[in-house]
């Protein structure tokens, strides 16, 4: 193997590598011990000292998804045996499953919500960041900083004319009211991002499919957005985990209906005193979609996060 | 295929000029070629034919209809750029069938392998046609882009210097296979380059501009024989026309400022006796195929021509005559 006299030594190889992996543990250790603390059981979860070995149980994850009542001694006696495994672990503990919890229809929630938004803000931002890349727009900068300016405050701070808006409005606690104030939100990102990796991808392109026997918007299609793929792959993926992970809106904003799971996962802890189990099995359920999203797109995301630095 | 007129077109970029006022006919079949310096608008003038500009004034005109107010797509001419503008997304063959593909071609799946082999074949990139267009040369990239031109059957192909980033060899064959595609379809060609080479041997006509402005078009010959003004008369020609004062050598015509002489145009006697200027040699330079003599007349210095084999060295003298030589008055326009 050839090497370039830019190429890192190998003991600059070792320093880095170290300093990646010793970071990479750090963050992913909070993560390590919720995916644990879910499989426990709930004396385990509290025990002191913490365990770290421990007899794996599925109770956190059947009380997530169940809902529960307390039966008295006589009357878990006249019942017949338990017929699957959640019925079993929830028998040892006095009680029999009811029915499902809510978390699954908050889940869905969160689900429709957070890619019903990051697809809008995708696609209104990619037509938008093309028009601010191609077209002559009197005031493109100012209104380019209009737009960055709306995310410059915390969107917390407008929480309560939104609040009324929204009341007025009647999209409180309805899916479209939360997928259009997380677009709302996400958009100027998508915009400034996505107009960053537009700007890269050369005229030329365009024009020779002008030329080629194309219109604009077919040159659009077939010809800028495969090129624009890196760079729309990653602004999805932030504009995902803000929508996925917003907390505050969605406790002001939701109740019922469209409640996602973020504000739905801390109300388990009062669901029969303090299951972190089920807390735990909740957050772990609630990463996986966005942590499956950015594992796909995740070669895309290398590329695009040096935001059109590195030339291939 | 098609006339293709240009009537007192005019485009500005701010304060700058992109080209002023051309008027060209390029007649059905015919291989024009537009020589230029960097700068000179070559570029501006078929981005204006090809719907990519707007011109601020003038009128262009494609097989008689005025297409000023057609998108590109509908004037129906194919373009290679100039810098290589394959779709870095596809393979060489997605490339080359990308325009028979478009909704205004729609060519039949056979067709369009038919057509992309032929192209292929005759370019020399049948072996790549599979590769990503991101993982070839320099050379191959400006193949395929001249292919992506040829597939077609468009009203006028425009050239943007295409050979230019071609080695030396590579150019000369594409030279002669460009010209064989122009006899053999009749295709009606608009090319541009900075190369006189590239002028003289394929076109038809030339066309020559000086910033913006088209100065003089005519057939290679009469341009390098007749040229308007001392601009076009240096734009042909190697080694260049030198440009003296005309009271350098007597029987100057009456108002010329400037004498114009290229290498066929003087004759050098060895010695210092016999008809002519006193000249001495500065420099000899033996290109091979040619040798460059490097002259000094006076305080003037000129660069001509010598027999490959010549005995001349540094310092030796020589006597210099013009023989019909060209003459420009004050404004560099030539006197006839
Ligand atoms: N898009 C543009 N914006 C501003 N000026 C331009 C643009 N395109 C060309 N020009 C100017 O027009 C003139 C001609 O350019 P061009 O046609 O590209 O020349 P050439 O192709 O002969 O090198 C140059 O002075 C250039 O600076
Ligand atoms: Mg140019």
């Amino acid at each position: 193997m050839s090497t370039s006299v830019t190429d890192p030594s190998s003991s600059q190889k070792w320093i880095a590598g170290t300093l990646v992996i010793a970071y990479a543990l750090i963050t992913i250790a909070p993560l390590i011990w919720i995916f644990m603390t879910g499989f426990k059981t709930p004396p385990d979860s509290i025990s002191y000292p913490p365990k770290v070995v421990f007899e794996p149980s599925l109770e956190g994850y059947v009380n997530l998804f169940t809902t529960r009542t307390r039966l008295s001694e006589a009357e878990l006696q006249a019942l017949p045996a338990p017929d699957n495994f959640a019925d079993e672990i929830v028998r040892n503990r006095g009680m029999v499953i009811v029915g499902p919890s809510r978390f699954g229809e908050r889940f869905l929630n969160s689900v429709i919500i957070g890619f019903g938004s990051t697809f809008l803000s995708i696609f209104l931002g990619t037509l938008a960041a093309y028009a601010f890349s191609r077209f002559k727009i009197p005031f493109t900068d100012d209104l380019m900083f209009f737009i960055l300016s709306t995310r410059m405050m915390p969107p917390i701070a407008v929480a309560i004319p939104i609040f009324l808006m929204y009341r007025e409005l009647g999209l409180s606690d309805t899916h479209l009211g939360m997928i259009l104030l997380y677009t709302a939100v996400n958009i100027s990102l998508a915009v400034w991002l996505l107009k960053g990796f537009i700007d890269e991808i050369p005229r030329e392109y365009e024009e020779a499919a002008l030329i080629d026997g194309y219109t604009r918007f077919q040159a659009f299609y077939k010809v800028v957005l495969p090129q624009a793929a890196t760079g729309i792959a990653s602004t999805a993926i932030f504009c995902l985990i803000f929508a996925w992970n917003e907390y505050a809106f969605a406790v002001l904003l939701t109740s019922g209906t469209a409640q996602t799971a973020p504000p739905f996962i801390p109300t388990i802890i009062g669901i029969g005193g303090l299951d972190w189990p089920a807390v735990a099995a909740g957050a772990t359920v609630f990463l996986l979609p966005v942590m499956i999203f950015t594992i796909m797109l995740r070669k895309h995301l290398l590329r695009g996060i040096t935001f059109g630095a590195v030339r291939k | 295929m098609a006339d293709v007129s240009l009537d007192g077109v005019t485009k500005r970029f701010g304060k700058d000029i992109g080209v002023s006022d051309v008027r060209l006919d390029i007649p059905d079949g015919s291989f024009v070629v537009l020589l230029g310096p960097t700068g000179a608008g070559k570029t501006t003038t078929l981005r204006l034919i090809a719907g990519l500009e707007r011109p601020d004034a003038g009128d262009i005109r494609i097989d008689g209809r005025s297409v000023i107010g057609e998108t590109p797509a509908q004037r129906d001419v194919a373009m290679v750029f100039q810098q290589y503008s394959l779709y870095p997304h596809l393979s060489v063959r997605e490339n080359l069938s990308f325009p028979l593909r478009s909704p205004i071609l729609r060519t039949p799946e056979a067709e369009i392998a038919r057509k992309v082999a032929e192209v292929a074949e005759v370019l020399h990139i049948s072996h790549k046609l599979d590769n990503k267009s991101t993982a070839l040369s320099g050379g191959e990239m400006q193949r395929v882009s001249i292919g992506r031109a040829l597939v077609r059957d468009p009203a006028i192909y425009l050239m943007d210097e295409p050979l230019s980033s071609l080695d030396a060899k590579l150019r000369g064959d594409l030279r002669v296979e460009l010209k064989r595609i122009h006899a053999d379809l009749g295709a009606t060609l608009l090319y541009v380059t900075h190369d006189q080479v590239e002028a003289m041997t394929m076109a038809s006509h030339v066309g020559v501009l000086d910033s913006g402005r088209l100065v003089q078009v005519g057939t290679p010959r009469e341009i390098y024989e007749t040229p308007l003004n001392t601009y076009v008369a240096s734009r042909l020609g190697l080694p260049r026309i030198n440009l003296l004062p005309a009271d350098l050598f007597p029987g100057a015509p009456t108002g010329a400022r400037t004498i114009g002489l290229r290498p066929e145009h003087m004759i050098q006697t060895p010695g210092p006796d016999g008809d002519g200027q006193d000249a001495s040699v500065t420099r000899v330079e033996h290109l091979g195929d040619q040798t460059r003599l490097h002259l000094v007349c006076g305080r003037h210095d000129m660069i001509t021509l010598t027999d490959p084999h010549t005995n001349l060295v540094r310092g030796d003298a020589v006597r210099l005559q013009p023989r019909a030589p060209l003459y420009f008055d004050d404004r560099g326009m030539r006197i006839p």
